[in-house]
């Protein structure tokens, strides 16, 4: 590990009651401007985290965990209406204007994508890429960003780390891309990362590494991390808590070891009886029947109901979010606890 | 790099001597008799079989191409049989004139292409956007001799901003040249400006789609920087492809320009060589033509290596 | 890759007819209810009948010279007003109308007859594609209007010297086309169980590639003939074209330049038919490649 040149936040053990609170959400929607006027993409959607802690954002694809998160990086599509809160560090970032937002990405909130292949430029060196930014964020100069991109490579575990800077994306492995991708996320010290399904793309045995080296940045940087991901395994193993979404929706939210072992939402239990179970000896692997309703055509109360096999007359009246014995649940017919 | 440069090289071979054949057989194959044009209407068959013998007529066409590729090799296309003189020295004086005019017009469409574009992406479908979409639909279905006639009257005759026709060097000073070849150029240039616009208004949108953009902008770069480095630099490249088949459209639309701005070019000058069966003077303006392509395209080859780095390993 | 919904693979199961029924009929429908199409469409329909009824709508021989007319403004007499030798341009302009339209209309013809036999050859046969490509690369990046001008100077000007000279300009670029579809649609399980049990090549051409090609032909097609449009109006106009003794708006356009002071409306008339004509195809080109390959249209 090298010297740092530039402020990182250091290493510290802080019990996890006193860690402060890096992200807050507050009732989060996002609705579409079409012709037709608004299409709601995202409703009512809060969640906190804390310095240093995971929190992951669960759902099947077209659930709005994506857009979610653009939302609190502030790079939602122009045609995107955002309500709600979203304060970052104490500050409330979602009244600040485009140019403000602009400035605290990168700086206080880094993104890993799904797909480092595309989401790096294919004809700008990687050097240029990280240098870029470290030079418009923290102000460095041409020389000391070099250096600092080397640091921060060679930090992510990418050998060669100078070559490297020269060379493009295509030359790289996948695994190598997610750790550059990585390394460009963390480069100007946020104290928010959100990860938007970082090892989907990647091969299985790959998938352990980069999942690791997150890990450890976690803990090594005290961030707050936001994980976007439809695998429960990996909010299991990784995240501490959980906030499971559904067409916009939050409709259950808690401890990830609850929500990964004992679920009351039945869109949750699907999702988890949805994996192929091993470590139990359970090899039952029920998928989720239908798929998720398209925006704008979700049905009036709970959003699930047509899925769901305990749905009732009650469920055509919209449930609210309410906290069970152990987590926060969107359901008129919520399981039993372990059941 | 060497490597992908000399393969580019190799492909742009065709692209010189099939334009070339082409010309030199129609030459020879067609109607009308050089050394007869050139005596006129008193010479004796023996005149003009000896005249024959002199400018190797009286050799199998392909005997003719041999001599003529031996020739290229060694610097010498032969007379003119119009100005009896060399080739080689008539050909720079009417080249110089067209290239330059090719090389201003192509940097006022590359220009206006790439501003209006960029505008009209960036604002999409608002009514800016919509503007220069018809604008250019309008602009690719003008027909540059008519839109150089038209600029006659407007800036010329009715405004008279600048000459109705004629030509002065770069030498005579750069104002007196750009008056001269401002109007020209314009009318040259404004449908290739029309087809990048299109071109760089629909690359733009395709790249502002794409995931490194979005990164850039979470990187918390400025959109200044995201717009002109990360998105310019990949939309910029079919662009630039683009510019080397304009230029060769351009070289092509000089003829009618020449003629109406009367601009000593090589258009003009091949026109008139066609009309005397000048044989020499007119492969020889072939061949600047198709050479000048040749140095453009690689010149283009170059700057996409440069661009990008992909190319260069393939 | 795009063999466009218009001739899907199932379709061309069929016999040949109704290939060519179920295709135009669901091209044509589509064409109508893109506005673009309509008013290109329409646009045609009028330049084509006023060229072909010109006779009618304005009798009497065009190139008549009548010196007391001269630089006449447009009016009621003369809608498009007198030329430097007293010729009525509105008679000019109609009747010029048919020379530009039947070259560019042959010449569309021609070429892509040629092209789309080329192409499918040049997609079969492995050696012939080799030197084929070569050529199209060479005919390509030169200067098509060059090698016109060369070779229409040199066979003297005509409507035969035009015609043949544009069309061999314009082969290469519909060529490179046609041999791209016909490379694509070879790799078909049909064609190849067709060739598997020995179809003759010709009817395999004819039966299955031709369908398959006809929705990028029938684009490109509206992008050739305004270019041999524009072609021959270029040429005519620095005077390898057609000859003085025929009319066309390049031709119209050659004398106007020295009057264009006095009467800037010889210049307008004739080019303002030509630009509406290249306008109107290259519309009608758009707009059928949106309503037949949505995914080429993206591009533009």
């Amino acid at each position: 590990m090298s010297a740092h040149s530039a402020p990182m936040p250091a290493e510290i053990a802080v019990p996890p009651a006193q860690r402060r609170t890096v992200l807050e959400v507050e009732n989060l929607s996002l609705s579409f401007r079409n012709a037709d006027g608004l299409l709601p993409i995202v409703t009512d959607v809060s969640f906190s985290i804390r310095q240093g802690e995971a929190v992951a954002l669960v759902g099947e694809s077209g659930c709005g965990k994506s857009i979610t998160a653009s939302a609190i990086m502030g790079i939602a599509p122009e045609n995107a209406v955002i309500g709600g809160r979203i304060v970052l560090n104490g500050q409330e970032i979602s009244a600040l204007g485009p140019k403000e937002r602009r400035r605290l990405c990168g700086r206080h909130m880094g993104f890993i994508f799904q797909e480092p292949m595309t989401a790096l430029h294919p004809t700008l060196s990687i050097g240029r890429q990280m240098t870029d930014t470290l030079k418009h964020n923290l102000g460095l100069s041409q020389s000391a960003a070099t250096q600092r991109a080397a640091e921060l490579l060679d930090r992510v575990g990418i050998p060669r780390a100078r070559d490297i800077l020269k060379g493009y994306v295509h030359e790289l492995s996948g695994g190598m891309r997610q750790r550059v991708m990585i390394a460009l996320a963390i480069s100007c010290g946020p104290s928010l990362v959100i990860a938007d399904e970082p090892t989907t793309a990647l091969d299985v045995t790959i998938q352990a590494q980069v999942l690791d080296l997150l890990e450890d940045m976690r803990r090594e940087l005290d961030l707050a991390m936001l994980f976007i991901t439809h695998d429960l395994e990996v909010v299991g193993d990784f995240c501490d808590r959980a906030v499971v979404m559904y067409a916009g929706d939050v409709v259950e939210r808690g401890e990830s070891a609850d929500i990964t072992r004992r679920p009351s939402h039945p869109y949750a239990r699907g999702l988890i009886d949805a994996v192929p179970a091993h470590d139990d000896g359970r090899t039952r692997l029920t998928p989720i029947l239908g798929t998720v309703p398209p925006v704008g055509q979700w049905p009036e109360g709970c959003r699930f109901a047509p899925r769901c096999g305990r749905a009732d007359e009650k469920c055509r009246t919209r449930p609210h979010l309410e906290t069970l014995s152990h987590t926060d649940v969107r359901c008129w017919h919520p399981l039993e606890a372990g059941a | 790099m060497l490597r992908y440069l000399f393969k580019r090289f190799l492909l742009i071979l065709p692209t010189i001597f099939v334009p070339l054949i082409l010309v030199f057989l129609l030459l020879r194959l067609s109607p009308g008799d050089p050394a007869g044009m050139m005596l006129g209407d008193q010479a004796t068959p023996e005149q003009i079989a000896a005249l024959r013998t002199q400018l190797g007529l009286d050799q199998p066409v392909w005997m003719q191409f041999v001599l003529w590729l031996k020739g290229i090799l060694t610097l010498d296309l032969g007379n003119s049989i119009f100005f009896r003189e060399p080739v080689m020295q008539i050909i720079p004086r009417y080249a110089t004139v067209t290239i330059l005019l090719t090389a201003v017009a192509l940097v006022l469409a590359v220009v206006i292409g790439v501003t209006l574009g960029l505008v009209s992406a960036m604002n999409r479908n608002k009514p800016i956007d919509r503007g220069v979409v018809t604008t250019a639909v309008l602009g690719i279905s003008l027909p540059e001799f008519w839109f150089a006639l038209l600029l006659i009257f407007v800036f010329a005759v009715t405004l008279r901003w600048f000459p109705v026709a004629g030509y002065n060097p770069p030498d005579a000073g750069i104002i007196a040249f750009g008056a001269t070849i401002f109007l020209p150029a314009l009318a040259l240039g404004v449908r290739q400006s029309a087809l990048m616009t299109r071109m760089m208004r629909s690359s733009m949108l395709d790249v502002l789609n794409e995931p490194y953009i979005t990164t850039a902008r979470a990187q918390g770069l400025p959109e200044t920087t995201v717009l002109g480095r990360y998105a310019m630099r990949t939309a910029a490249m079919p662009v630039v492809t683009v510019a080397g088949l304009s230029a060769g459209y351009m070289l092509g639309g000089a003829v009618a320009i020449e003629i109406i701005f009367a601009l000593p070019g090589l258009g003009r000058m091949l026109v008139e060589a066609v009309g005397r069966r000048d044989y020499p003077l007119v492969e020889g303006g072939v061949l600047t033509i198709s050479l000048v392509l040749a140095v453009l395209n690689l010149l283009i080859d170059l700057i996409y290596a440069i661009l990008d780095p992909r190319i260069r390993y393939q | 890759m795009s063999i466009t919904q218009a001739t899907s693979p199932d379709r061309l199961t069929g016999g040949d007819e109704e290939v060519f029924v179920t295709t135009n009929k669901s091209v044509w429908q589509r064409l109508m209810a893109n506005p673009t199409a309509v008013v290109s469409i329409a646009a045609l329909v009028i330049l084509s009948l006023s060229a072909i009824l010109a006779p009618l709508l304005a009798p009497g021989n065009p190139l008549k010279v009548s010196p007391a007319d001269r630089f006449i403004p447009p009016g009621l007499e003369h809608f498009f007003g007198t030329d430097n030798l007293g010729r009525d341009m509105f008679k000019m302009v109609l009747h010029g109308g048919r020379t530009s339209l039947l070259v560019g209309l042959v010449v569309t013809v021609i070429s892509m007859g040629i092209a789309v036999v080329l192409g499918a050859i040049s997609g079969f046969y492995r050696q012939v594609d080799v030197v084929l490509m070569r050529l199209v690369d060479g005919l390509m990046a030169f200067p098509g209007i060059v090698l016109a001008t060369a070779a229409a100077g040199i066979m003297g000007p005509s409507m035969t010297t035009v015609i043949t000279s544009l069309s061999i300009v314009l082969i290469a670029p519909s060529l490179r086309i046609v041999r791209g579809q016909v490379l694509v649609v070879r790799e078909l399980q049909m064609i190849e169980a067709a060739r598997s049990v020995g179809v003759p090549t010709l009817r395999l051409f004819t039966r299955y590639i031709l369908p398959a090609v006809s929705s990028p032909i029938l684009v490109q097609a509206s992008f050739i003939f305004s270019a041999a449009v524009l072609g021959e109006a270029g040429l005519s106009f620095i005077g390898v074209g057609i000859g003085p003794k025929e009319l066309s708006w390049g031709n119209a356009l050659t004398e106007a330049r020295n009057y264009i002071s006095q009467a800037p409306w010889i210049v307008l008339f004739p080019g303002l038919a030509l630009m509406l004509t290249i306008l109107a195809l290259n519309l009608l080109g758009d707009s059928l490649r949106d309503v037949l390959d949505p995914r080429l249209a993206r591009r533009r």
